[in-house]
């Protein structure tokens, strides 16, 4: 090589290094700026900015986590693809017959899915249903605002009141940022009227009167709150409709059934026993509260919507889903086990009690086929009097825990109990049917 | 033409050795000598892990070095330079798994550096257990002391 050439390559060299440690320099630029400044604040937000797509020029990184709910992805038991309940466990047409959910039942999609989903299932197609629906599957604080003169409590009545065609009018937007961020702070807050009217009332059984989880609540605690806006057991209070959470008495199972059996509440009639029955909801934040993660202080968002990082920035995920669809963040933070071991410890917690749910339905079924001989044999709804109360029971029981999207995890022994007493009621049930049939006069 | 060659090469030496020099100081490059626990948070992933060392018991008595990496001066300056390359290396490119975890050979520097202050402390339980390997490398299969005492380090977990 010449004498020049080896000059033309060193500086060449030189460009190349210079080009990379400009590259570097950049880099590193970028990183310290985002460490100092998280946010840029480009559209002023305000409490009627329902659309997320506003709130996702300010925050492009949560706003992407959000967009990202409207992934299909399956998990063993759930996920967000939304098949049908009824198909996979047909056994369901049965247990709810004469109810909407014998019409259709799927699997819950992401939050970006709420409203829509909401328009399309058969529930709300083939069956007249109230306003109050949209409490939770619109994004309507703006909407309860404006129908009640600026008074939530007052708006949510009425909208709670009117025809869900009608409601559905006052509301564009899905669950989104508004729901549970204050515009001005960002700070969590909740603000779904039926969960600040169930806490309260839940709060007072601990001896806390007038409790407002958005001035009393740690961060920690509101981290699960504003998830417990809306995954929670409720039922449309009579006659006004209100949407309202049972936790008068307490969280358990048992403090809801009491509750709805002080008011002589049931949610539909079965059509083949003529029992009164209830329907449970998703009450996710119940059973959570009865777990063992609850106990520890780790809240919903710790490992529905775990702290991820992006380039010197830390956010929460804002795709909402499965933590087994995410498994490093969300459980291996705390966990120092490998991520299969880990999903292979849910999985078996999650696998008993499904064999536990397939066996209360079982019981349940059962119970039908005495009550429909007994009623074959002359027995009425007095004699069978005893075995339709213990079918509420039962019914409830084994509905809660497949009902809940957890398949037992958010509190495993808790499902698991809930399940044995379900199969237990359920048995009992079928004794007292068979003996009516026998006691029946001639 | 010909005589030019080296001054323009020099000018682009120059130019890359200034350029290398700001980006290492606006990079905070000497405070990776330094003891100082907040040199560590520098590259903004380990800001976690200095907050939550904080909380911990250790935090009056053993900063980031003094557990982490060997304190004879050879050791240390290699310890640094290893950890120093991987860790920008993949904040740079944004290529590192989370939840993060300890390498095999950090957890047995580490645990060293437990037997080094603790070393009286721990003599009994480290004779006794001769044999069934608790006094030396996790990398062996050997017990750590922070299999029991995890939160000595980096203050308790939920």
């Amino acid at each position: 090589m010449s004498q020049r050439a080896k000059y033309l390559v060193a500086i060449v060299g030189a460009a190349l290094s210079t080009f990379a440690v400009v590259l570097l320099l950049v880099n590193v630029l970028q990183r310290k700026l985002e460490a100092r400044q998280t946010h840029f604040e480009i559209v002023k937000l305000t409490e009627d900015t329902v659309d997320p797509r506003v709130w996702g020029e300010n925050f492009p990184r949560e706003y992407d986590g959000y967009l990202r709910t409207t992934d299909t992805e399956r998990t063993r038991y759930g996920g967000s693809e939304a098949f049908s309940r009824l198909d996979a466990d047909p056994r369901l047409r049965r247990i709810f017959a004469g109810y909407a959910f014998a019409l259709e039942y799927r699997e819950e999609r992401g939050h970006a899915y709420s409203l829509r989903d909401q328009d399309s299932t058969l529930r709300v197609r083939m069956r007249p249903q109230p306003g109050s629906c949209l409490q939770c599957h619109a994004s309507i604080l703006p909407a309860y605002r404006k129908a009640g003169g600026g008074d939530v409590m007052k708006g949510f009545a009425i909208v709670s009141a009117m025809p869900w065609a009608e409601a559905r009018r006052l509301v564009d937007h899905p669950v989104t940022c508004l729901d549970c961020h204050d515009p001005a702070t960002m700070a969590l807050r909740v603000t779904r009227p039926g969960f600040l009217v169930g806490i309260r009332e839940y709060m007072k059984t601990k001896g806390v009167p007038a409790y407002d989880p958005n001035t009393m609540a740690t961060r920690q605690e509101m981290r699960s709150f504003v998830c417990g806006q809306c995954h929670v057991e409720y039922y449309f209070r009579k006659p006004d409709r209100i949407v309202t959470y049972p936790w008068a008495r307490g969280l358990r199972i048992e403090d809801e059934e009491a509750y709805y059996d002080s008011l002589h509440f049931s949610d539909w009639r079965h059509e083949e026993t003529g029992a009164d029955v209830l329907k449970a909801q998703h009450p996710e934040f119940e059973m959570w509260n009865q777990g063992v993660h609850a106990r520890s202080g780790v809240a919903c968002a710790d490992c529905h919507m775990p702290y991820m990082r992006q380039g010197a920035i830390k956010i929460s995920d804002h795709h909402v889903r499965s933590p087994l669809l995410n498994v490093d963040r969300a459980c291996l933070v705390c966990h120092s086990f490998p991520a299969d071991e880990m999903k292979a410890r849910v999985q078996v917690i999650q696998d008993r009690n499904a064999a536990l749910l397939s066996r209360a339905e079982d019981a349940l079924f059962g119970l039908y086929d005495a009550v429909t001989a007994a009623r074959a044999a002359g027995a009425d709804s007095v004699a069978l009097g005893p075995a339709l109360r213990l079918q509420r029971r039962a019914q409830f029981r084994a509905d809660y825990v497949n009902a809940e999207n957890s398949m037992g995890f958010h509190a495993p022994q808790e499902a698991a109990r809930i399940l044995g007493e379900a199969i237990d009621y359920a048995r009992q049930g079928q004794v007292a049917a068979l003996k009516a049939a026998r006691a029946r006069p001639r | 033409m010909r005589t030019r060659l080296p001054l323009t090469l020099a000018i682009c030496l120059g130019g890359l050795l200034g350029l290398g020099a700001a980006t290492f100081r606006y990079a905070e490059g000497f405070s990776y000598f330094s003891n100082d626990p907040r040199a560590c948070a520098n590259c903004h992933v380990m800001r976690p892990y200095l907050d939550s060392w904080q909380k911990s018991s250790h935090h009056v008595r053993a900063a980031c070095n003094d557990c982490h990496v060997p304190h004879a001066l050879v050791p240390k300056l290699v310890t640094k330079a290893e950890n120093g390359w991987n860790h920008s290396r993949r904040f740079t490119l944004q290529d590192y798994p989370e939840a993060l975890r300890i390498t095999p050979h950090n957890a047995d520097r580490l645990q060293h550096n437990c037997i080094t202050c603790h070393a009286e402390l721990t003599e009994e339980i480290r004779e006794t257990a001769r044999g069934s390997g608790i006094r030396g490398s996790p990398r062996a299969g050997d017990i750590a002391c922070t299999r029991c005492h995890a939160d000595v380090g980096h203050g308790p977990r939920r």
